[in-house]
C-alpha cells in the first residue's frame, strides 16, 4: 500500500463530511424553528471538526507540504471523493432529515469498524467521531419517525424524499480499486460487512415511522470516483471562494 | 392542530452533588424533543451531567402584585436573622 492510496481512502470518508458540513452550514439561520436551526448547525460543527483531522492526517502525509486548508479549499471538483448522496440540495426539510438519516447509519457503522484500523490516526479519529455521530443517528432517526408518523402533509413529504434519495443508498458502499489495496492491508476496512445491517436498520426504522420501503433496484453513483451531481460545482464555488480569491488568507 | 409548539423551561444539573439550577427556555413538540433541544442549545459544552425540562405552563409564578407581603419583611426583627452566633472557623458555608 502506498501513501498514496492511504490518502485517497481517507477523502473518500473525509469528504462525505466535508459536503454534508458544507450544505447543513448553508442552513444555518433558517431552519425550521431556532431549536433546530442550532441543531443543524451544531451536526455541520461536528462535521466539520471532524473533517479537519482526516485532513490534517493527509497533509502530514503529503510530501508536497500541503496544509489542511489547500486539501479542503484547493482541489477540483473532480478530486473530491464524496458520495453523490451528501450533497443533493437542502430541498426541504423532509429531505434535509431523510439525507442526514441515510448517511448518518452508514456513517456510524463504518466509524465502527474503523475503529479495528491497523492504523492508528484513523482508530483515533474514529473513536473520537463516533459519540458525536451517535447523537446524529438519534437525531434525524427521531425526525422521521416525527415526521413520517405525523400529519397527512409530513408523512408525504417524508415519503417522497425517502423514495427520492434511496437511489443514492448503495453509493455509500462502493469501493475503488485503490480502496480496496487499503483494505487488503487492514488499514481500511470494508463497508460490505455491514451493508445487509445497514439496510436492515433503515428498513426497519422507515416501517415504524409507517413509510413504505422503496423497491428500486437502479442506483446512483459516481461521485466516489470523482464524477459529481450538478449541485457540486455551486458548492464549491461557494465554499471556496475565498480561498480562491484571497490565497493562503487567515481569519 | 396547533402550529406553535409550547415551551419549556430547562434546568441542568452541571456536576453531581450540585442541585438543578434554571439554564433558560425553549420551543419543542413534547418532552423528549425538549431533551433533545436542551442538549443542543445548552449542554454541548460540558455545562452539565443531567438535565430536567418542564412545559413552561405548569409553573406557577408568584404575583408580582403580591411583591410587598412575599417579600418585603419589617426590618425592625432583626432575631429573625440567627447572625449572632461566632462561627468556628472550620464551618465553611453556612
Amino acid at each position: 500500500m502506498t501513501t498514496k492510496n492511504l490518502a485517497h481512502y481517507i477523502y473518500g470518508i473525509a469528504d462525505n463530511a466535508l459536503i454534508l458540513g458544507q450544505r447543513l452550514s448553508e442552513l444555518c439561520g433558517h431552519g425550521p424553528t431556532l431549536e433546530t436551526d442550532i441543531a443543524l448547525t451544531n451536526m455541520a460543527l461536528d462535521l466539520l471538526g471532524q473533517t479537519r483531522s482526516y485532513y490534517q492526517y493527509i497533509a502530514n502525509l503529503s510530501t508536497e507540504n500541503l496544509t489542511e486548508d489547500d486539501v479542503a479549499f484547493l482541489r477540483k471538483e473532480r478530486e473530491y471523493r464524496n458520495v453523490l448522496l451528501v450533497e443533493q440540495p437542502n430541498t426541504d426539510f423532509a429531505y434535509i432529515i431523510v439525507r442526514q438519516y441515510f448517511f448518518d447509519v452508514f456513517h456510524f457503522m463504518q466509524l465502527q469498524l474503523l475503529q479495528q484500523s491497523k492504523d492508528v490516526n484513523l482508530t483515533a479519529i474514529a473513536h473520537k467521531s463516533i459519540k458525536e455521530v451517535g447523537y446524529h443517528k438519534q437525531f434525524s432517526g427521531d425526525w422521521v419517525k416525527r415526521l413520517g408518523d405525523g400529519t397527512a402533509e409530513s408523512h408525504e413529504k417524508v415519503q417522497q424524499a425517502v423514495t427520492d434519495l434511496w437511489a443514492f443508498t448503495e453509493e455509500l458502499f462502493y469501493l475503488s480499486g485503490q480502496d480496496k489495496l487499503v483494505i487488503e492491508t487492514g488499514h481500511g476496512i470494508n463497508p460490505e460487512q455491514f451493508k445487509e445491517k445497514y439496510y436492515q436498520t433503515i428498513s426497519q426504522l422507515l416501517k415504524e415511522s409507517t413509510l413504505e420501503v422503496p423497491e428500486a433496484k437502479y442506483f446512483q453513483k459516481g461521485g466516489k470516483d470523482g464524477i459529481h451531481s450538478e449541485h457540486m460545482g455551486y458548492i464549491l464555488a461557494e465554499m471556496q471562494f475565498m480561498q480562491r480569491a484571497y490565497p493562503d488568507m487567515k481569519w | 392542530m396547533k402550529k406553535d409548539w409550547p415551551l419549556w423551561e430547562v434546568f441542568v444539573r452541571s456536576k453531581k452533588g450540585l442541585e438543578h439550577r434554571h439554564f433558560g427556555s425553549l420551543h419543542a413538540p413534547d418532552a423528549e424533543m425538549a431533551i433533545k433541544n436542551a442538549r443542543d442549545v445548552y449542554t454541548r459544552r460540558k455545562e452539565g451531567v443531567s438535565i430536567w425540562v418542564v412545559e413552561s405552563k405548569n409553573i406557577k409564578a408568584s404575583n408580582p402584585d403580591d411583591n410587598a407581603e412575599m417579600f418585603d419583611p419589617a426590618d425592625d426583627k432583626a432575631y429573625r436573622h440567627p447572625t449572632f452566633y461566632d462561627l468556628p472557623d472550620d464551618v465553611e458555608h453556612m
